[in-house]
């Protein structure tokens, strides 16, 4: 069995308790998508501030597990600032990480993805994997936008 | 039991589980080293050796396609179904063998009913009521006809302690064609005053359809005193296999509805120009039936004839007593379990949030306790909406549990505090 301490590291417990860039961002400029995990009924809203091909700004809420919170709040602290390519680079890096990405996703070195290297963990525990890439992929959608 | 003893079986055992357990299989193995100790029953029942060995005896010994071959085994193989569904018949007390009608699940039951008997006398303007407490398996069927049909949903309240609130229901039912809904809820265990709705419903002439999910495997039932039109569960949750569930409805509007799908078994004739409906219950079973798993529904019948119905709910509500009390007086300042508090009102389900924890983390961390609780929305949102949760945990019991099943889930409870509780 995969220990608990493989999924609730200190890092993802302490992005649990105190989530970095909750909250909202006034729209426009910035956009909106929200993502449902129709299996648990995890919410969650991602706010983007997006100027010159750069992320200015990122904000997200909504209600969940520690997994799909703790994501989102080493999500937004690691894309705040970065290019779009970087985003890309960063959700196929973690992604991968996830084992969802296979075709040689992982080009970011593990160092790249700072904190959300402490999910790594998730990977044991399957039903886990969606906690941890619902505010990825509502990103996309906003970034999309 | 202090925090730091082990998880000892020292709490009183139930003689209903006590004389049960060791006939389930299942039950006997462990997770992570520890004795499994299964508290999902309202999702699934585990199986008794009775059913897997019915089972297995049919496809050993007699399996043949049922109805349609003149030689020993295939007659062996229709009367074996036809005896079960004459068990359903006894075990829900209807009048016929022909209004049974064997489907999948509850949720292809309410699906049928939607489609072919709402199909065929629901238009625009007519109303079905359903309640807040309802699974999807009784909204989504809904829904797709009001927006086919633009037929008008109405929604019975629940109050503070998840009792459906009355007060509206002869406004409510004004206009109804039909009111469905659960007997038992998946999420609260609240059971409503079924009579009461039923009585009103048809005073109004509205017809009722009762969501037996829940209710079926748990209660001694008998459509005639529940009152209602039209029943609909699984096999699953009452010890049966999967895959099988039962449509029960009264003769005359089972006659008077058409086919819910085409194809062999459900058929008299058919020509270039048309076809001629089979006679019930085999108008509504098309296709090669699920013969092993409705032989094995046929067992559990047996099966749980041979506890009684009335000693079921007798044990559930006992059970349920001592957890709310033990969960209550171990985990009272973080723990808030929904639905009615009197265990007389209620089944074996319960529904609880832990301070802030999410259910999704509650349930990983009982899991390394082989603990097996649910975690989610429980299939029914609007619900979840109303109850103010994203999600909630849910520890649901059934005969084969006892008191250390609940000690154990308070106990490992207490772990979920350690990791999640206030720094
Ligand atoms: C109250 C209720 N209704 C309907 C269903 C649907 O049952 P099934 O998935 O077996 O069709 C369930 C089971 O989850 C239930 O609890």
């Amino acid at each position: 069995m995969a220990g608990l301490e493989d999924l609730y590291r200190e890092i993802v417990l302490d992005h649990y308790r105190n989530p970095r860039n909750r909250g909202e961002l006034p729209c426009p400029p910035a956009q909106r998508a929200e993502g449902f995990n129709p299996l648990c009924g995890d919410e969650v809203v991602v706010y983007a501030d997006v100027a010159d091909g750069v992320v200015r700004d990122v904000r997200f809420g909504g209600q969940g597990c520690s997994i799909s919170q703790s994501t989102a709040s080493m999500m937004s602290v690691a894309v705040k600032g970065r290019s779009l390519e970087e985003v890309e680079k960063l959700e196929r890096s973690f992604k991968s990480m996830m084992s969802i990405v296979t075709d040689g996703g992982e080009t970011a070195s593990p160092a790249d993805l700072g904190d959300l290297e402490a999910l790594r963990g998730v990977v044991k525990f399957p039903v886990r994997i969606k906690c941890a890439t619902l505010c990825w992929n509502t990103l996309t959608e906003t970034l999309r936008s | 039991m202090s925090a730091t003893a082990p998880m000892s079986a020292t709490a009183p055992t139930s003689d209903l589980a006590a004389a049960t357990k060791t006939d389930f299989p299942l039950l006997a193995r462990d997770v992570y080293g520890k004795p499994i100790v299964y508290l999902d029953s309202a999702a699934t029942s585990q199986k008794p050796q009775a059913v897997l060995d019915a089972m297995d005896a049919y496809y050993r010994t007699v399996n043949a396609n049922v109805h349609r071959g003149a030689y020993h085994i295939a007659d062996l193989a229709t009367q074996a179904m036809e005896e079960a569904r004459a068990k359903l018949q006894r075990f829900i007390g209807a009048a016929s063998p022909r209004e049974v009608i064997f489907c999948r699940n509850a949720t292809e039951a309410v699906n049928l009913v939607a489609h072919s008997w709402g199909r065929t006398n629901l238009a625009a303007g007519d109303a079905v009521l359903l309640t807040h407490m309802e699974h999807h398996a009784n909204i989504v069927p809904w829904h797709m006809l009001a927006s086919e049909r633009g037929v008008e949903l109405r929604w019975l309240p629940l109050d503070d302690d998840g009792r459906l609130d009355l007060r509206h229901l002869d406004q409510l039912l004004d206009g109804a064609r039909l009111v469905a809904f659960s007997a038992m809820s998946n999420v609260l265990g609240t059971i409503p005053p079924i009579r009461r709705i039923a009585d009103a419903a048809h005073e109004r002439g509205a017809l009722v359809l009762l969501d037996g999910a829940q209710y079926v495997p748990h209660m001694p039932t008998d459509v005639a005193e529940l009152g209602c039109d039209f029943l609909a569960f699984s096999g699953h949750k009452m010890c049966g296999p999967t895959g099988i569930g039962v449509l029960w409805g009264r003769e005359e509007l089972l006659e008077a509805m058409p086919p819910f799908m085409g194809g062999g078994e459900m058929i008299l004739n058919v020509t270039t120009e048309g076809f001629l409906p089979n006679e019930l219950p085999w108008k509504f079973e098309a296709g090669t039936p699920a013969i092993a798993e409705v032989v094995g529904l046929g067992a559990a019948v047996d099966y749980l004839d041979g506890i009684g119905m009335e000693a079921v709910r007798r044990h559930d509500v006992s059970l349920t007593a001592y957890a709310l009390r033990t969960l209550t007086e171990r985990h009272g300042e973080t723990l808030t379990i929904h639905g009615p508090p009197e265990p007389a009102a209620r089944g074996g389900v319960l529904s609880f949030e832990f301070g802030e924890v999410h259910a999704h983390d509650i349930s990983q961390v009982l899991d390394t306790h082989a603990v097996c609780v649910r975690a989610g929305h429980h299939c029914a949102k609007p619900l979840m909406r109303r109850l103010g949760a994203v999600a909630t945990a849910r520890a649901s019991v059934y005969i084969y549990n006892d008191r250390s099943d609940i000690d154990h889930l308070a106990e490992a409870l207490d772990r979920v505090g350690d990791l999640f509780g206030p720094q």
